[in-house]
């Protein structure tokens, strides 16, 4: 029994290092999708965030998601005070609370990261900061205390294993309410509103981070059981099913619309399967894992045109990767959640295509629909109020001459931008052998001494 | 002493610098530029969105020499630089009025 703990709090540390990882992966997305101007301050924004979720989500979040309370949000737990006892939503996970504690916050700080992205290359950085406090601390907490801290969705038998709606969706639409409120970048549309394209600076970048990510999304689905039992073996498969699905079915889908397979839609791809696949890894069966990840593939695509054709400017493909990948994925387990993986679980019924009728699917659709309400609200209000005190978007000679010099002073790239290295000035040549021959002096006694 | 300044294929510098040596040309300054002529560009896609390569990367060769070699500089670029397809390039000549090496204070065509 002891041995069962001990593996079970091994299983789950190892999952959130995993997840911790994928921070590393947004922040190469992110970097290499945008321009080199910006890439100080991406990556300084993705460092940040998971900084202040973890102040925020230690402070209240964690708090507000699995303490005891309501069914809206928690109660008790401030600054993981109140022990064991006051997370009950919890209990039957076996490892200690602070390990629990580190899976979660790991996941706050994902769904706070996933913002960055679209709101690049245009936002102060102050109001970045202050954003991810409020994301993490409140707004993603109480939608995830519906869903995993035994509040009223969770009650209703809604299922989101890993996360497609507490995480995903939720990134995904904040980041919409941000981006929107920002506006697009200078240039990205035309005067006759046609967009622009504004290629990212390194592909190389790009998919590093989508492997990252990839590789950290294994910890995110398998690490979810919080235990050290086989059917990790099985999450681990469907995850990585969907991925595959969804990057080749991106690639096809854009090489067919582009007439050439396009990197940053394929990379796109890979992360919409794993997204569309975070809610029922643990709940359908192979082939469904396909069908699933193959789905998010196609919509990902045309989702990241249709949104920059209503002007909504989003330089990674966020808000389509998360926002709506994130809801079809959860209200996909309403169609596909395998009767024996249902039952092993204890929650919730058979999907769809198994007989379940539209039980389970009206239970997915209605706390997809319930959570998205909650997060435009929330980032509606957070985004205005950032708006009218501290400023949202730089300005338009900041934003031309980049975030890096405007918000940081200094440069991601200073070689590009500052030219060569001109540091051999007179002075520096004359000092540097002033130096050399006192050295050697002292090193070899003249002739006069010794 | 004149300046030829040829704008060359990328991938034809080394020709052209081997063309130059072999006439007895002392050195040069490369740069990487781009632009166009008769090449026109095209268009590609990127996440859905249009946008136009017109602006073709190209390296700039310049060199001073004297006014006896110019022919046949120009004729080691040309051929060295020549691919038969369009982009290739130009070379033209203007005149210099003074090099100075500064290294040692030599003026004129002492200083190529």
């Amino acid at each position: 029994m002891e041995q069962q703990i001990v593996m079970d709090t091994m299983w789950t540390l190892l999952a959130a290092f995993l997840v911790f990882l994928m921070q590393a992966g947004f922040a190469m997305v992110e970097a290499g999708m945008t321009r080199q101007k910006n890439a100080a301050n991406i990556v300084m924004k993705n460092l940040m965030d998971f900084g202040i979720a973890s102040m925020a989500y230690w402070a209240i979040g964690f708090a507000l998601m699995f303490g005891a309370g309501n069914a809206l949000f928690g109660t008790t737990g401030w600054f993981l005070g109140g022990g064991e006892s006051a997370f009950e939503s919890l209990s039957w996970a076996t490892p200690p609370l602070t390990a629990k504690w580190l899976f979660q916050v790991v996941f706050a700080g994902t769904a706070a990261t996933i913002v960055s992205g679209a709101m690049a290359e245009r936002t102060k950085f102050p109001a970045y900061l202050i954003y991810s406090a409020l994301i993490s601390g409140i707004v993603y907490p109480i939608s995830g205390h519906w869903i995993w801290g035994g509040g009223w969705l969770a009650e209703r038998g809604f299922l989101d294993f890993a996360g497609s709606t507490v995480v995903h969706m939720v990134g995904g639409l904040a980041a919409l309410v941000g981006a929107v409120f920002l506006g697009p970048r200078i240039g990205k549309y035309s005067k006759t509103g046609k967009p622009r394209a504004i290629p990212g600076h390194s592909m190389p970048l790009a998919i590093l981070g989508v492997f990252i990510l990839w590789f950290g999304w294994f910890g995110f689905n398998a690490g979810s059981t919080m235990s050290a039992t086989l059917s990790i073996a099985d999450i681990a498969v469907t995850t990585n099913l969907a991925a595959a699905a969804g990057a080749l079915i991106a690639m096809g889908v854009s090489w067919a619309r582009g007439g050439k397979p396009d990197v940053g839609m394929a990379g796109n791809g890979a992360l919409a399967g794993l997204v569309g696949i975070t809610a029922g890894c643990a709940f359908v069966e192979n082939w469904a894992a396909l069908v699933i990840g193959a789905l998010c593939g196609v919509v990902v695509v045309f989702a990241v045109i249709a949104i920059d054709r209503a002007h909504v400017d989003d330089p990674v493909g966020a808000i389509a990767v998360h926002g709506v990948c994130g809801a079809l994925g959860t209200v996909a387990v309403g169609v596909f959640a395998s009767p024996r993986l249902i039952e092993s679980a204890g929650v919730g019924t058979e999907g769809l295509v198994y007989g379940g009728g539209l039980a389970q699917l009206g239970t997915q659709a209605l706390g997809v629909g319930a959570v998205a309400l909650w997060v435009l609200a929330a980032s509606t209000v957070v985004f205005a109020a950032i708006k009218v005190t501290v400023g949202l978007r730089v300005t338009a000679e900041e934003e031309i001459e980049g975030l890096d010099i405007g918000e940081h002073g200094m440069w991601g790239y200073p070689e590009t931008f500052l030219g060569i290295d001109t540091l051999g000035t007179p002075d520096a040549v004359a000092q540097s052998r002033q130096e050399r021959r006192v050295g050697s002096q002292v090193l070899t006694p003249s002739a006069g001494e010794s | 002493m004149k300046l030829i300044t040829a704008v060359i294929k990328p991938f034809k510098l080394d020709e052209v610098k081997e063309a130059l040596g072999a006439i007895g040309v002392g050195g040069m300054t490369v740069s990487e530029v781009r632009g166009y002529g008769r090449q026109k560009g095209h268009t590609e896609i990127y996440r859905g969105a249009e946008y136009q390569v017109d602006l073709h990367p190209k390296v700039q060769v310049e060199t001073v020499i004297f006014d006896d070699q110019i022919d046949e500089a120009i004729k080691a670029i040309a051929v060295a630089a020549n691919t038969g397809e369009i982009g290739d390039g130009k070379v033209w000549v203007v005149p210099v009025e003074n090099v100075i090496r500064i290294r040692t204070g030599d003026k004129g065509e002492d200083a190529l």
